[in-house]
């Protein structure tokens, strides 16, 4: 399903005397569907620059990206954007939505059909965001409660292939099993999902296999 | 005969210079040509204020022959300040023949009126014009407005009678109401009552309109389909006062409501004084 | 899929000065680009090029198959009227101040042939609704409106006809910052639900980032950089779109 062949990002700062960073090369990496894959290494090994490349955020200087048939390296704007809005989810670590958009509205975006707010509805309730909350725009929320909007935007919709950058970080114990229950159901259904996880526990609950991007350095 | 030759030794026939009515009749065969488009001219300073009818008064001139026999009205009157002074004018500078009689006229100058006696072929009609572009009020820029006429984009029109639904439930506009000429260019039929729209539309004779300051004239040929615009669901309605004329009992005619003293008594007459005038003598 | 607008090589000079040159792409149906560049980069310039507004010395403008830059002027019109959409800045200019918020919304209905009032009525109250304007205020000029809603207004006015390219010239510009928000999840909304195209220019990166999928950066008349919203914002291969992004106190 995901497919990284020989990948190398360097990042030049034209504005600091053209100094140029290079981040990874000869990054590769294969996700059947159905598999979970830990992405590991201390920070700034490229953990994040590797999944924004995937997610079409950062551009790859060189190597391919297949992801669900695409090379997201190569793709045109429009086909990254069809892959994001059909295929790919990204759970980040940072909520960024329009201000004074309703909760609901925001979790039942990514789903195009009549109950989509009632599912919204079903999976807020599961990761305990109280009713009250859900007319009102996240951005006034607390962090934890922002990261538990954003799982719930990232997981509403089934998506065969699935990136989560630190999806159990700042949540309660009772929010990190429940979110654990999700990448879980999702790997059944199928999908394949790299992800970033600090908290060990749940990424050896979850992850079948980890790559260590140190050696993409 | 002798006030003849002094008139003539004074003024050139009909006041304007022969080259001046030569200008103004090819702007007139143009406008025919072309019915409902607005032809450009240089008019001239005429011895009256715009506003007046110095756009009429020079159609009038570039038509007139010696032959002709001339009737002057004023919102329908033979009577009133513009009228009189416009008949004399051409009395003293063309000494052409004068009548108050719709019928036996050649040519009749109008000022927002059109007779109610039906109009026959030969006869011209030359309309006073303060104002010849319908569009003006709702678009400013001339540029503007003859590209959209070029264009035959005419949304605006009913935009303005949009705006007079929503504000009077229905279509207030009672005079100067806009129309389509031969299903191409909307005119401004000058500031006549909506109740003469009717007569514009397939009238034997032939109307010219001249706007002196504005320096446009246009024209209507003879038997040429014109049409007041309107929406499906708010048909276009000639109105008049609810009235019959208080002098002549025609409940036909377009009426003038006349105040007859301090207490607010009125009277509703013809405001075609020749017209009344004939059926009180019937 | 067939682009819906296929740019190519456009050029307009004023004199010796270049307003902009070499500027192609494609646009696909439901996508919406976002042009920023400083004042003077010819965003503007390229804006009118695109609209028919100003003529460009050289390229073309093909949209639905169509040369819009060699069409003649009434079919350019007609398009200006119908597929197409132009939201201005100013909502003076896009509005007619003297005509009721009704009249605004109606006057493209009519002008593309709508002669029945009470349709034209109902039409205009449905669009007012979709931008958020009450009912009641259909027979207000829109000098009684506050800012934010005579721009909603020019936006409900524009899209009545169901236009299928939008181009929009700072459509957030001289707004509150709390009024700006609310007008660009509208935006977003409308441009969603009715698979809209459009064309964005502004000199705001956190309008871009939440209206548009595709991203131009101009400077000095130049397309320096173009792609993914998202990824040039947060990945400029250019010099001068680092220094954007990174003037930017926070997007």
């Amino acid at each position: 399903m995901i497919d990284v062949q020989n990948v190398t990002k360097t990042f030049t700062l034209h504005n600091q005397g053209g100094t140029v960073i290079p981040v990874m090369q000869g990054a590769s990496l294969s996700v059947a569907a159905g598999e979970c894959v830990g992405l590991i290494g201390q920070s700034g090994a490229g953990k994040s620059t590797l999944m924004r490349m995937i997610w079409g955020n950062y551009l790859a200087a060189s190597g391919s990206i297949m992801v669900a048939g695409v090379d997201v390296a190569r793709a045109a704007p429009r086909e990254i954007i069809a892959l994001r809005r059909h295929t790919m989810g990204y759970v980040s670590q940072f909520l960024r939505v329009v201000p004074r958009v309703p909760t609901i509205d925001v979790v039942a975006e990514p789903l195009d059909c009549e109950d989509a707010h009632e599912q919204a509805a079903a999976l807020l309730t599961r990761l305990r965001i109280p009713e009250r909350l859900w007319g009102l725009s996240p951005t006034t929320f607390s962090g934890g409660e922002q990261q538990r909007v954003n799982i719930a935007r990232g997981f509403i919709a089934p998506r065969p292939v699935l990136l989560l950058d630190e999806p159990t970080a700042s949540l309660d114990a009772a929010n990190r099993e429940t979110v654990i229950a999700l990448i879980e159901e999702a790997k059944a259904a199928g999908s394949a999902i790299i992800g970033i996880f600090h908290d060990e526990g749940a990424r050896d609950r979850v992850c079948d296999r980890v790559v260590n991007v140190t050696r993409f350095a | 005969m002798n006030a003849r030759q002094k008139n003539t030794t004074e003024y050139n026939f009909a006041y304007l210079d022969e080259d001046t009515k030569r200008m103004i009749r090819r702007a007139l065969l143009k406008a025919v040509a072309i019915p409902g488009y607005q032809v450009p001219f240089a008019s001239r300073e005429m011895p009256m204020p715009y506003g007046w009818g110095t756009g009429g008064v020079q159609v009038t001139a570039a038509c007139l022959t010696p032959d002709d026999v001339l009737k002057v009205i004023d919102q329908g009157a033979d009577d009133t300040t513009n009228a009189v002074s416009i008949r004399k004018f051409f009395q003293r500078t063309a000494d052409v023949a004068v009548t108050e009689a719709t019928q036996d006229a050649t040519i009749i100058q109008t000022r927002h009126r059109i007779p109610e006696a039906a109009l026959t072929e030969g006869q011209i009609l030359v309309f006073q014009v303060p104002i010849p572009e319908p569009l003006r009020f709702l678009e400013p820029r001339e540029t503007e407005t003859r590209k959209m006429h070029e264009l035959e984009e005419y949304g605006l029109m009913h935009v303005k009678l949009y705006e007079d639904i929503a504000k009077h439930g229905q279509i207030a506009t009672a005079y100067a109401y806009p129309v389509k000429v031969e299903g191409r260019y909307v005119m401004d039929p000058s500031p006549i009552p909506k109740f003469d729209n009717p007569k514009l539309s397939g009238n034997p004779a032939l109307m010219l309109f001249g706007a002196g300051r504005e320096q446009r004239i246009y024209a209507l040929p003879p038997h040429t389909n014109v049409v007041s615009l309107d929406f499906e669901d708010h048909p276009f309605e000639a109105s008049k006062a609810n009235h019959n004329c208080d002098i002549c009992g025609a409940g036909d005619t377009y009426l003038d409501e006349v105040i007859t003293d301090d207490q607010g008594s009125r009277m509703f007459v013809c405001s075609d004084t020749d017209h009344c005038r004939i059926r009180q003598e019937a | 899929m067939q682009p819906l607008l296929q740019v190519k090589d456009i050029r307009k000079t004023y004199g010796p000065r270049i307003g902009c040159t070499d500027v192609s792409f494609d646009l696909y149906p439901g996508e919406v680009m976002g042009i920023v560049g400083e004042s003077g980069s010819g965003k503007s310039t390229l804006l009118s090029c695109l609209a028919g507004h100003a003529q460009p010395d050289t390229g073309a403008v093909i949209f639905d198959g169509r040369d819009t830059v060699t069409m003649p002027e009434p079919e350019r019109r007609m398009l200006a009227r119908t597929d197409w959409a132009y939201v201005h800045q100013n909502p003076r200019d896009g509005l007619r101040m003297g005509v009721s918020a009704g009249g605004n919304v109606g006057e493209r209905l009519m002008a593309v042939g709508a002669r029945n009032y009470g349709t034209i009525r109902d039409t205009a109250t449905d669009w007012l609704g979709r931008v958020e304007i009450n009912a009641d205020r259909i027979d207000d000029r829109p000098s009684q409106f506050s800012g934010g809603m005579q721009q909603r207004l020019q936006i409900a006015r524009n899209l009545v006809t169901g236009p299928r390219l939008v181009f929009m010239d700072e459509p957030t510009g001289g707004l509150d910052v709390s009024v700006q928000a609310r007008l660009l999840d509208l935006l977003r909304g409308l441009v969603r639900r009715m698979g809209l195209s459009a064309i964005i220019v502004t000199h705001d990166l956190a309008v871009v980032r939440l209206l548009a999928d595709r991203l131009m950066v101009m400077k000095g008349g130049h397309v320096v950089e173009q792609g993914l919203t998202d990824q040039v914002l947060d990945d400029p291969q250019h010099a001068y779109t680092q220094l954007l992004v990174s003037s930017v106190l926070q997007v």
